[in-house]
């Protein structure tokens, strides 16, 4: 379903999608590094939990929502990946921090 | 091509659908003229609050008008979902009002005070809240939050579900429903009205006028007033976070989908609906964040204005036409809080005939010694 391009440039960025190591170019995008770790879904839906994979690649769908290195619900084909960068599913709705109302304000 | 029904409803938005439903499910064969996507459509810009504490300072009737379309709602979002099958994600849990200082916070205690000296033995139900009474009924409040008011009259709902639910409801009970039909011109003479709509002439003994800011050109035709003019306001939404705030504020809400909405603005701006002022929209999300400082974290997804349709005193305006009987006019700014009064309890007078004594101070015979002044 999914293959990188015939002359795909050198993959010497390490980041980690659900916690494993997936190699990728500089430049990509962290939605390609979900693509190229092979994971069934990185996103569940809000409303019904439908299971979700990056599809339009050009920052309209909102299929390829994760959370990336901690900030939910980030359109991840708009996002370039960094060193080290962690990617994770984002299920469902994002959750709200209330607590953080001793801190601000 | 010439049709006669028992009655003319132009606007398709929620007062005229909600009016037009109420006419319709009691018996009046009913034409429904909307003037197509051309038109200002209010009724697509809504907030979304089914509101009464900020209702009728010093207009004890328009308080307890507020009162009863908030308490006819439930009947009406069951009749809506047993017809059509769709929700209108109607929410009453009580509302509060905000206060980020103690000088808004002194304010508001001697409004509500007021308003239930205004409200006799009709009643007006409210606490003052502190702090820490706000902060065990909402997550998350800020040190700003220095108190609120609350009644139990408050809640929320979908306005774009329930423009749905009226306009099915409304054509599955047998209502004619014209889009591209915008009037330009009729005639008036007792129990006897024209209009000229989408290629077609349409006559009935009655007719309602509910085309918002377009009454004010249209109630002439028809021995009417309506001084509206736009007031725009602005709206913020989130994306979806999980459920979290058990209760609507004025300005704040979180929808059944779990956006956030943050509407907190009014502005003389014309017909403009196209500009946002990056001003005022930081100005809103300031001050949610301080109501809310988890606010902070979430994204905006959207944002958009629309013209609210106000009447020089911020009243609704309710009238019948004098030289011409079977006329009748209505405007106001809260299509979502009354839609409960303009299905269940106006579309029945106007069934009648007559607008009840009790309606004569929303008549816009208020505003002629205004002009006679002036």
């Amino acid at each position: 379903m999914f293959a990188t391009r015939p002359e795909a440039r050198p993959a010497s960025v390490e980041v980690f999608v659900e916690d494993r190591p997936v190699m990728v170019p500089e430049g990509a995008s962290a939605a390609a590094a979900v693509l190229l770790a092979g994971i069934p879904a990185i996103r569940e839906t809000p409303v019904s939990g439908a299971p979700r994979l990056p599809y339009c690649m050009m920052g309209v769908c909102f299929d390829c929502l994760a959370e990336i290195d901690g900030v939910a619900n980030r359109q991840a084909c708009m996002v370039m990946v960094t060193p080290g960068m962690r990617i994770a599913p984002q299920r469902g709705a994002r959750q709200a921090r209330p607590g953080l109302a001793g801190k601000g304000a | 091509m010439s049709r006669t029904q028992d009655a003319i409803v132009v606007g398709g938005g929620l007062v005229g659908t909600a009016i037009a439903y109420g006419l319709q499910k009691r018996g009046l064969s009913t034409v429904l003229l909307d003037e197509g996507d051309v038109a200002h459509r209010a009724s697509r810009g809504n907030f979304g609050l089914v509101w009464v504490q900020t209702k009728g300072l010093g207009a004890p009737h328009y308080q307890r008008w507020t009162r009863g379309s908030a308490a006819a709602w439930p009947g009406l979002a069951e009749d809506l979902s047993a017809r059509t099958g769709i929700g209108t994600g109607l929410h009453q849990p009580g509302g509060l009002h905000l206060c980020l200082s103690e000088d808004e916070l002194e304010r508001r205690a001697a409004t509500m005070a007021r308003m239930q000296r205004e409200a006799g033995n009709f009643g007006f139900e409210y606490r003052m809240l502190t702090h820490s009474e706000v902060a065990e009924r909402m997550p998350g409040i800020g040190r700003s939050v220095v108190g609120a008011s609350w009644t139990p009259y408050d809640g929320h709902a979908s306005p774009l579900h329930l423009l749905r639910a009226l306009h099915t409801a409304f054509r599955e009970a047998g209502g004619l429903y014209l889009p591209n039909a915008g009037v330009a011109e009729g005639t008036a003479a007792p129990h006897d009205f024209s209009v000229e709509a989408g290629g077609q002439r349409h006559h009935a003994p009655r007719i309602v006028l509910a085309a918002g800011l377009g009454n004010a050109a249209l109630a002439p035709l028809f021995g009417l007033a309506a001084p509206v003019r736009p007031e725009r306001g602005q709206i913020l939404v989130t994306e979806r976070t999980r459920p979290l705030l058990p209760m609507p504020t004025t300005t704040i809400r979180q929808t059944g989908e779990g956006s956030v909405m943050i509407g907190d603005s009014k502005e003389e701006a014309g017909f403009d609906t196209q500009t946002q002022t990056p001003e005022i929209m930081r100005a809103m999300a300031r001050r949610a964040v301080l109501s809310f400082p988890w606010i902070a974290e979430l994204n905006i997804v959207r944002a958009w204005s629309a013209l609210r349709v106000m009447a020089p005193d911020g009243l609704p305006i309710y009238d019948q036409a004098e030289r011409f009987p079977g006329a009748f006019t209505a405007n106001c700014h809260s299509g979502v809080t009354l839609a409960g009064a303009h299905a269940e309890i106006l579309a029945p007078m106007i069934v009648a005939g007559e607008l009840p004594a009790e309606m004569a101070p929303f008549s816009a015979r208020r505003f002629e010694h205004v002009r006679n002044a002036a």
